[in-house]
C-alpha cells in the first residue's frame, strides 16, 4: 500500500526520485480511498514554476474536491495527460498510472525533509 | 413506485394534439412567402406530440415523486428548511407587488418602496447593525458585496494593500471561493477541539495585511464560537473588519445580534431564515447589513424617506460600490420574509430560534447513543455526528443516508463540514411537529441498527424509491446533459 522507496507528505501526496533533479509526483492509496472515485482532475502545465506546498492541481470526487500541493519546489515539467479522459486511474494505480505531474527540483536535498512509508503510516494510523 | 415514467418525448403519437385552432377568418399566406428560403426549416422539428390529458398525467406523476419540505422533514444540515407559511405566497401575490414593473414611477410603487425600507431597519435590528442593502440576490451574493464592501473601506484608509482574509477550517465553501473572486488570500485558521477557532491561530494570523475575517456563527458544527468577542478584538487591534455569514442565523434571533459580537458585516439568507422557499435554484435573497462607519460603501440605489414621509431610490453615492443587481433585488423573496417578520414580531422570531435550538437537541439527544459524536457539546441549531462507528461494520455515512429514503424521510447533509470524518448534519428546524423529529430518530436509530446485523440491505440502499443507487461516479464521469433521438449521436435515452 505504501512502497518503501518512495517519499511521503502529511497532505497524503507520493514523491519517486528518478533521474538527477526529477521527482514524481501522486497522491497516495490513503487518498484516493478518502476520497472516493475520482471523476475530474486539474493539471498544472508544464512550465509552472512551483513552490513547496502550493496547490498544483486539483482532484474532484463525487464526494469533495482536494487541493493536490507541490512537495518540494521546482519546475513542472511534465503532466500525465492521461488523467484528463481517465481520472480513474488515480483510483485504479495511484503510484503507477496516476502519477499527477514531475517536478525538476531546485534543491534535490528538499526530498529528505519528506516522510519515510514508516513515518506516513504512522501518520494515518496504520503503523 | 418503481416504474418509470416516460419523457413527453418517448410518449404521444403522431398527430396528436392538446389544442385546436379556430377556423382561419382572414386569407392563410404560405410559408414560403411570407420568410426568405435560408429562414425555412428543411424538416419539422421533432417536438412531442401529445393530448392534454397525457401531458398532465406526465407532470402529475413525477410531480408525486417529488419530496418537499409540504410533505415531511427535511433535516438537511447548513440549509434550514423550514416550513414556509402559506401567508408569505398570500402576500406575495396581491396584485399591487405582482403587477409591478420596474420601471414604473416612484409615486406609483410607495407601498413597494415602504415595505423595503421598513424590511431594511427590521433586519438591522435584528444584526445589531446600521443600514442595509437589499439587493443582493443569494447568500454567496452577499459574501461578495461584503467583500467588496471590506476592499472599499481599506482603500478609502489608504490600506488596498490589505489582501488576507482569514476564514476557518469548518467554514461554508462559499466563504473562501467569494474571498478568492474578490480577489483576496485566503488564510485558514484550523478549528480548536472545542470545535471553535482556535484563536492562538487568530493571533499568530492576524497582522498587517489583514483585510477581514469571515465567520459563521454557530459555526458549520452547530457550536457558538465562545472566543467570539475575544476573536473580534483581535481582528480589529490588526486593523481588519468581521465579516458575519448569517447562513445559521436562524439559532440566534432575538437572542444574540452580530453586530453585539463585533462584527461590522452581515449577510442574511432571507430564503432560509425568514422562511422564503428554496431549494432548486432560487430565487434567494441575500441582504448585506453594515455598521454606521461603512454605509456610505453601501450599493445604489439605497430607499430613502423624504420629510414628507415619501419614499423614493437613491442613486447618487459618491462612495456606494457601485450596482451589484439589476433593479432592486428579488422583489418577492422581500415580500415574503416581511410578511414572516411582521406575522411573527420580536418575540415570535426568539420563539423561532429557541424552538430550532431545542429541536436539534433533542435530536442530538435521542441519537448520540447510536452515533459518534465528534465535538460532544450541546448544539444551537443543527449538530454533526460522525459515521465512524458505522464505517468500521462496512456502512458508509453515504449508505446511512440513501437508506433514509426507504423509510420515508429526506437524507441530512453528509460529508460535511470536511473536518468531521463521514460527517452527518442534521438541521430539524423549528417547525417540525415532535412526531416527525421522532420519526427521523426512530429511523436513524432503526439504520444504525442494521448497520450492525444487516448491513447489506444498508449498503445497498435505497431499495423502495422509484430508481435504485445512481452511478453518481459514471454520471460525472460520462454526463449525459440532454436527450437526442435515437440515431443522432448520443445513446437513445439514458
Amino acid at each position: 500500500m505504501y512502497p518503501e522507496e518512495l517519499k511521503y507528505t502529511k497532505e497524503h501526496e507520493w514523491l519517486r526520485l528518478e533521474d538527477g533533479r526529477l521527482a514524481r509526483v501522486g497522491v497516495t492509496h490513503y487518498a484516493q480511498h478518502q476520497l472516493g472515485d475520482v471523476v475530474f482532475v486539474e493539471l498544472p502545465a508544464a512550465g509552472d514554476a512551483v513552490s513547496a506546498g502550493q496547490s498544483i492541481a486539483v482532484v474532484e470526487s463525487v464526494k469533495s474536491v482536494s487541493d493536490i500541493y507541490a512537495p518540494v519546489s521546482g519546475r513542472i515539467v511534465e503532466v500525465n495527460s492521461a488523467l484528463e479522459d481517465q481520472p480513474e486511474l488515480i483510483n485504479e494505480d495511484p503510484y503507477g498510472r496516476g502519477w499527477i505531474a514531475v517536478i525538476e527540483m531546485d534543491d534535490p536535498g528538499q526530498a529528505d525533509g519528506l516522510l519515510t512509508a514508516a513515518e506516513y503510516k504512522a501518520h494515518i494510523g496504520e503503523a | 413506485m418503481r416504474e418509470t415514467v416516460p419523457l413527453l418525448f418517448e410518449s404521444g403519437a403522431p398527430g396528436r394534439r392538446g389544442f385546436r385552432f379556430a377556423p382561419c377568418d382572414v386569407p392563410e399566406i404560405p410559408l414560403e412567402e411570407a420568410l426568405p428560403p435560408e429562414s425555412l426549416r428543411r424538416e419539422p422539428a421533432p417536438l412531442p406530440e401529445l393530448s392534454e390529458v397525457e401531458v398532465i398525467r406526465h407532470y402529475v406523476r413525477l410531480s408525486r415523486r417529488n419530496y418537499a419540505v409540504d410533505v415531511g422533514i427535511y433535516p438537511l444540515g447548513s440549509c434550514t428548511m423550514k416550513y414556509n407559511p402559506k401567508a408569505g405566497e398570500e402576500a406575495a401575490s396581491l396584485p399591487g407587488f405582482r403587477r409591478l414593473h420596474p420601471y414604473q414611477p416612484e409615486e406609483s410603487v410607495q407601498g413597494a418602496l415602504e415595505l423595503m425600507y421598513h424590511l431594511e431597519r427590521f433586519l438591522c435590528e435584528i444584526a445589531g447593525l446600521h443600514r442595509a442593502t437589499l439587493t443582493p440576490a443569494a447568500g454567496a451574493h452577499g459574501e461578495l458585496l461584503g467583500l467588496m464592501l471590506i476592499r472599499a473601506y481599506h482603500e478609502s484608509r489608504g490600506e488596498g494593500h490589505r489582501s488576507e482574509i482569514l476564514i476557518p477550517d469548518s467554514a461554508h465553501g462559499t466563504n473562501p471561493a467569494s474571498a478568492a473572486m474578490c480577489g483576496y488570500r485566503v488564510v485558514e485558521i484550523p478549528s480548536d477541539a472545542r470545535g471553535g477557532m482556535d484563536l492562538e491561530e487568530v493571533k499568530r494570523k492576524a497582522g498587517p495585511n489583514t483585510a477581514g475575517l469571515m465567520l459563521t456563527n454557530p459555526n458549520t458544527l452547530g457550536l457558538f464560537d465562545e472566543n467570539i468577542a475575544a476573536i473580534a478584538q483581535v481582528v480589529h487591534d490588526a486593523g481588519g473588519l468581521l465579516y458575519y455569514d448569517g447562513a445559521n442565523a436562524n439559532a440566534i434571533l432575538g437572542i444574540s445580534r452580530p453586530g453585539d459580537m463585533g462584527f461590522d458585516i452581515v449577510h442574511f439568507n432571507l430564503h432560509k431564515t425568514f422562511s422564503t422557499p428554496h431549494g432548486g435554484g432560487g430565487p434567494g435573497a441575500g441582504p448585506v447589513a453594515v455598521t454606521q462607519e461603512l454605509a456610505r460603501f453601501l450599493p445604489v440605489p439605497t430607499v430613502e424617506r423624504r420629510p414628507d414621509g415619501t419614499f423614493y431610490l437613491e442613486r447618487h453615492r459618491p462612495e456606494a460600490v457601485g450596482r451589484i443587481r439589476s433593479f432592486y433585488g428579488n422583489f418577492g423573496v422581500l415580500v415574503r420574509a416581511y410578511a414572516y417578520i411582521r406575522a411573527l414580531g420580536p418575540d415570535g422570531l426568539r420563539r423561532v430560534s429557541e424552538h430550532a435550538v431545542l429541536h436539534a437537541n433533542y435530536l442530538l439527544a435521542r441519537l448520540s447513543p447510536y452515533f459518534d459524536l465528534p465535538y460532544p457539546r450541546r448544539c444551537m441549531h443543527e449538530f454533526v455526528l460522525s459515521g465512524r462507528r458505522q464505517k468500521e461494520r462496512g456502512v458508509r455515512t453515504v449508505d446511512v443516508a440513501k437508506r433514509l429514503l426507504d423509510y420515508g424521510i429526506h437524507a441530512p447533509t453528509i460529508y460535511f463540514p470536511l473536518i468531521v470524518d463521514e460527517a452527518i448534519m442534521i438541521e430539524p428546524t423549528e417547525t417540525e411537529p415532535l412526531e416527525a423529529l421522532d420519526a427521523l430518530a426512530d429511523a436513524l436509530i432503526a439504520i444504525a441498527k442494521e448497520a450492525e446485523e444487516d448491513p447489506e440491505t444498508v449498503r445497498t440502499a435505497p431499495h423502495t424509491t422509484p430508481v435504485g443507487r445512481l452511478d453518481e461516479t459514471r454520471a460525472a464521469r460520462h454526463p449525459v446533459l440532454r436527450w437526442r433521438p435515437p440515431g443522432d449521436g448520443g445513446p437513445a435515452s439514458v
